[in-house]
């Protein structure tokens, strides 16, 4: 039976719900074991956060002064050691920025291939992943005498649940020499009371249309109006009107919200591939043939600048 | 210095993908093939390098089929120095495709390998991580702002709760995101002059690498299409259709 190994996702001492998806993908795939293992200059917090999540067996910590930061150099030899000596047959990590840095690297100190976003499980070495921008959906098979490792793309799981149970948590020693080539400075964040983009129940996402910065100030009304997260085309990113981490599509943020208004955005394939799995998605734009309309559940044709006040104030 | 660029070549980014009825893959036969867009930030980036003084030379390498020249050309008319063309008929995967860029630096021993951070085919996300971890040096993925100076790299990347920076002793890998920069268009000129820059052939099998293609496809679907929805006419009725899905 399968025994798996996910390496936990979490910043300044809050775990990161992507840590909770990675475990319902676990659960799919099914194990006797399902262990959380939490890289950390201080893990305590991290690890009794982990150890509630319905599902998990097992939570293991590592505790470095190094692991202050998610450095993948620094954490990479980490978990590499960490799967061997546990003899864990999968190892899965969130495909967010943290997951897609680190888990390539160990892949390849293990020897073996990575599966990239996988959407679905099809059996323990059998999965269902994206291509072409979420164009084609191939079904893939690893070897069953390797150990898998995966990264799970968070918008086709939800998070598993707080269960009543708390699993134990263990120290975890780990004889690994880590590098000093690779230093952090800084990270430039973006501090909001807004709820967080990739894991909000709804988003108001913007488009280049809105025009400046100044003008985005009517999506952030509608999204504090509706307690949801604000989002971004990579073309609004790009003309410098909100900050990268808004960014949802391809090379953005995938999210799968209940709710999706996407306001004055054309709906590039780019685009609409950070979206598809959101529950309702309801489109502003003054284009009636704008691409966005083929996949809106609720579309309004009309000038954004009049139609997204009106809706802010009726709502 | 010198930098290693990878340069891969994928279906242009522009192409509607279709999925052949048999599901036996994408239809590529007479469809436009172009260097993946992430790699031709690589190459701006390592050229802007060599503009500035700090790069001497710009290697671009591709694995690839014999005839897969024309997006070498291409980035050779951009202004690499020279490229290498590792010669397969096969589709490789990110760990075999990290493996045989390792031998390349081995024999080139380069300051920086700049890759895209993915090709937009597979969308895998995973040789420059494989790289560095092979080549047991730095990685700085999804780059929004490069800085060198002496020996080390200062990178800002682009995760998701914004940027990033960090410190990394060269060599080292830096993978690209789509910000770090716009990539020069080729003028006719260039194009005439990269005629004479040498393109090297390694034939794959002649470099040992240990395949690393551990991944079967078997099958290959159209994703489920989300059907059109229903019009409104104004915000009242739209705030009536959000009330109606208990979301307003």
């Amino acid at each position: 039976m399968s025994k798996i190994l996910i390496v936990a996702e979490h910043l300044d001492g809050a775990l990161n719900s992507s840590t909770a998806r990675c475990v319902s993908c676990a659960k799919e795939i099914g194990a006797e074991a399902i262990e959380v293992l939490v890289l950390a200059a201080d893990p305590a917090g991290i690890a009794a956060e982990a150890a509630t999540i319905d599902g998990v067996t097992r939570v293991l910590t590592v505790a470095r002064a190094e692991n202050a930061h998610a450095l993948a150099a620094v954490y990479a030899p980490q978990v590499a050691a960490a799967v061997k000596a546990g003899g864990y047959s999968h190892l899965l990590a969130p495909s967010t920025t943290f997951g897609k840095d680190v888990l390539p690297r160990v892949a390849a100190l293990l020897g073996v291939a990575q599966v990239s976003d996988i959407s679905a499980v099809e059996g323990p070495h059998a999965f269902r992943r994206p291509i072409y921008a979420g164009n084609a959906i191939i079904s893939v098979k690893a070897p069953a005498d390797q150990v898998l490792v995966g990264t799970v793309r968070t918008a086709s799981y939800a998070a598993a649940a707080a269960g009543g149970s708390t699993a134990p948590v263990e120290a975890l020693a780990i004889e690994a020499s880590l590098p000093a080539h690779t230093r952090f400075v800084e990270l430039a964040s973006g501090k909001s009371d807004r709820p967080d983009l990739q894991s909000a129940a709804r988003v108001v996402s913007g488009g280049r249309a809105l025009g400046s910065a100044e003008n985005f100030d009517i999506i952030y009304a509608l999204a504090d109006k509706l307690g949801a997260a604000v989002g971004a085309s990579r073309a609004a990113v790009d003309a410098g009107y909100v900050p990268n981490e808004l960014q949802v599509g391809q090379t953005g943020k995938i999210i799968a919200p209940d709710l999706y208004i996407a306001v004055g955005i054309s709906g590039a394939i780019q685009h609409l591939t950070g979206i598809k799995d959101a529950g309702t998605i309801v489109a502003i734009n003054k284009d009636a043939d704008a691409p966005i309309f083929e996949v809106a559940d609720i579309g309004l044709v009309g000038d954004l600048f009049k139609l997204v006040p009106e809706l802010t104030a009726a709502l | 210095m010198k930098i290693l660029v990878g340069y891969k070549r994928v279906v242009d980014f522009n192409v509607r993908i279709q999925v052949k009825p048999d599901g036996s893959g994408v239809v590529t036969d007479g469809v436009k093939l172009s260097a993946n867009p992430f790699d031709d930030i690589a190459l701006e980036e390592a050229l802007r390098l060599r503009e500035k003084g700090i790069a001497s030379e710009v290697v671009l390498a591709t694995i690839g089929p014999a005839d897969a020249q024309a997006h070498i050309r291409n980035g050779l008319a951009m202004g690499a120095n020279r490229a290498i063309h590792v010669v397969t008929a096969d589709a490789i995967q990110p760990l075999t495709a990290a493996r045989t860029l390792l031998k390349l630096v081995e024999r080139e021993q380069p300051d920086l390998v700049i890759v895209g951070k993915q090709a937009i085919d597979d969308d895998c996300n995973q040789t420059g991580q494989m790289l560095a971890a092979l080549w047991d040096r730095p990685q700085a993925t999804f780059a929004s702002k490069v800085e060198v100076e002496g020996g080390t790299a200062r990178v800002t990347r682009e995760v998701d709760a914004g940027l990033e920076t960090i410190e990394v002793d060269l060599p080292a890998v830096i993978t690209t995101d789509l910000r770090l920069n716009e990539p020069r268009f080729i003028k006719l000129p260039d194009i005439m002059k990269a005629k004479s820059k040498p393109i090297e052939s390694i034939e794959f099998a002649s470099l040992g690498v240990e395949s690393g293609d551990h991944l079967e496809t078997t099958s290959h679907a159209p994703p489920a299409r989300r059907s059109r929805g229903v019009m409104v006419k104004d915000v009242a009725e739209l705030v009536s259709a959000l009330k109606a899905k208990g979301l307003a």
